[in-house]
């Protein structure tokens, strides 16, 4: 294993965070600020309980896994993606690195920078409501997995991007739109029935469900489901990745 | 001298089935400098790449050291330093910094003494925080080569380390060369610049289509392959080549004053003496005679002509 090489990736990523860290920080802070604001006063004034949870309490987790995905996509796919974009990969490429330990080093940043930001969250989520979690350990485990899981995801569509519109493509057209029908931001109970069996085809929803269950043990599917769904996603992104490295697809052809 | 690099059958296509190497075969020798000549397109970086892991390669087998680059990529890719041909960098990080990320991505531990000399050596420890962006394309240059030296390569790959950098720092990069040859490091570098091949190479090779056309010894392969140019030089002027003197395909300056005659060193009659014979019977006074070797870059021109024809006829 080659760990100061990995250490120089992971450290070499984390400095691009230190570099932004007003917009790292800040940026989180003002649109969980938002969600409050528009989602927990404006509409949650209207919705008192959902399963003897206030709505601004049931929103938290939806909205920590809302932001937790897209950081971790955006920062993932952004890492590998700009050396690609200014042909620094070369150096990469030329070192003693093995697939494993660039993909380890990449998605350890991107995974520990929606970390860090997921915790920002709750800290701001707290001055809105008050928080309890019931499961902290389950939360914290739950947190981990997502973000290594989506930073995963987005560095496979950074190593597939070959122009910033693709960059942009998939987050846009399909992440947000899981994210915000996933229950993010209400329970599925409340669909009616149809649309209540289309949800569960969508994965965002066992995340969104798993991770509130660890919050105050409601959730819209069993807590089982949701830890399978994201491990068997974990795996797929890793396979596909270490595959497309080994065969040198978009990047050593 | 031991060989460091072993190129055997390598054969490189792209997705558009395109054979950027084709069945290519290639030896350096330990502690040597290289020099990798073609035009646009032959294959240079191509190979290149190919040694160092940054391309796949479809058949054939490479060894560095005796190691296989594919089996024993870890062992292979430490000894190698490269210099890629384009200055790409990242624009906002700090040459030290950069640098010794690089060192990190090879395995090394930190060495900031070891950083400091390569930097103090390519006149880079002033600009040591400046931010890459901030930096001219010579000191660009400098810093590709800091980052491939700050593992302590074996060898050294430079693709157009001159290329679009102005006389007085290609003449710096030659010195740089020449030391890092001094301290041991076999050195491979492509160049389109004759001039450069002639200046600080040891062995030469000309690749076109994919192919190695060639390798010597830089002098050897002047010697073997060139044409002398004799010229003569006449005491009065004359207004055209006799025309008894046709045959010789000899060349008349504007002034009428200096013969030009091109003679195939390897021949066994090079036809001097009896060129000065004739031009004797034929009244014409010389003044001075001299000859001259001709380049690299007339032998280059010439073999790729060569390489050309073979191509059209295959």
């Amino acid at each position: 294993m080659n760990w100061y090489g990995l250490k120089a990736i992971y450290f070499h990523e984390m400095d691009r965070m230190r570099r932004t860290l007003f917009q790292s920080i800040v940026s989180p802070i003002i649109s969980t600020s938002l969600y409050f604001v528009v989602f927990g006063s404006a509409i949650g004034s209207r919705i008192t309980e959902i399963d003897g949870v206030s709505y601004g309490s049931f929103i938290v987790p939806g909205m920590i896994m809302l932001t937790i995905l897209t950081q971790s996509i955006s920062n993932a796919s952004f890492g590998i993606f700009f050396p690609k974009f200014t042909n620094t990969v070369y150096e990469l490429l030329a070192a003693p690195l093995s697939s494993f330990e660039i993909i380890l080093g990449f998605v350890g940043a991107a995974a520990t920078k929606s970390l860090i930001i997921g915790c920002i969250i709750i800290g701001t989520a707290n001055i809105f409501v008050d928080l309890h979690i019931l499961h902290p350990f389950i939360m914290i485990f739950f947190l981990i997995l997502t973000s290594v899981t989506f930073s995963l995801f987005g560095f496979m569509i950074g190593v597939w991007a070959d122009n910033f519109e693709k960059l942009q493509l998939i987050p846009i057209l399909i992440i947000t739109p899981l994210v915000f029908l996933g229950g993010s931001f209400y329970s599925i109970n409340m669909l009616p029935e149809f649309w209540q069996k289309v949800s569960l085809l969508n994965p965002v929803l066992y995340l969104v469900s798993g991770f509130r269950w660890s919050f105050y043990e409601i959730a819209d599917v069993s807590i089982y489901t949701s830890l399978i769904t994201i491990l068997v996603f974990l795996f797929s992104c890793l396979g596909i990745l270490i595959y497309s490295f080994a065969k040198g697809y978009k990047i050593k052809n | 001298m031991n060989q460091i690099l072993k190129i055997e059958n390598v054969t490189k296509k792209y997705n558009n089935n395109f054979k950027a190497l084709d069945n290519l075969n290639l030896n350096i020798l330990k502690g040597e400098i290289f020099a990798l000549l073609g035009p646009n397109g032959a294959g240079k970086s191509t190979l290149i790449n190919t040694v160092c892991g940054i391309l796949n390669f479809n058949e054939g087998s490479i060894r560095v050291n005796d190691h296989d680059v594919i089996k024993e990529y870890r062992k292979t890719r430490s000894l190698i330093g490269i210099v890629p041909q384009e200055l790409n960098l990242e624009a906002f990080e700090t040459v030290w910094d950069n640098v010794n990320y690089s060192r990190g991505l090879y395995g090394k531990p930190p060495n900031y003494k070891h950083i400091e000399s390569i930097l103090r050596e390519l006149s880079l420890w002033d600009k040591k925080e400046s931010k890459l962006r901030e930096l001219s394309g010579g000191m660009k240059r400098r810093v590709l080569i800091a980052k491939a030296l700050s593992h302590e390569p074996k060898i050294l790959f430079l693709d157009e380390p001159t290329a679009s950098v102005d006389v007085e720092l290609r003449k710096d990069m030659w010195k740089i060369i020449k030391r890092l040859k001094s301290k041991g490091v076999t050195i491979i570098l492509t160049t389109h610049y004759i001039e450069e091949a002639e200046e600080i190479a040891d062995r030469v090779g000309i690749i076109n289509n994919g192919k190695i056309i060639i390798v010597d010894e830089k002098n050897r392969l002047i010697k073997k392959l060139g044409q002398k140019i004799l010229k003569i030089e006449l005491s009065t002027n004359i207004l055209n080549i006799p025309e008894k003197l046709h045959s010789y395909n000899l060349k008349l300056n504007n002034e009428g004053t200096v013969i030009t005659y091109i003679y195939d060193t390897k021949a066994n009659k090079t036809g001097i003496t009896t060129l000065l014979t004739e031009l004797k019977n034929h009244n014409i006074q010389l003044k001075d005679i001299s000859t001259e070797q001709s380049s690299l870059e007339s032998i280059f021109l010439n073999l790729l002509k060569e390489s050309e024809y073979e191509l059209v006829r295959s």
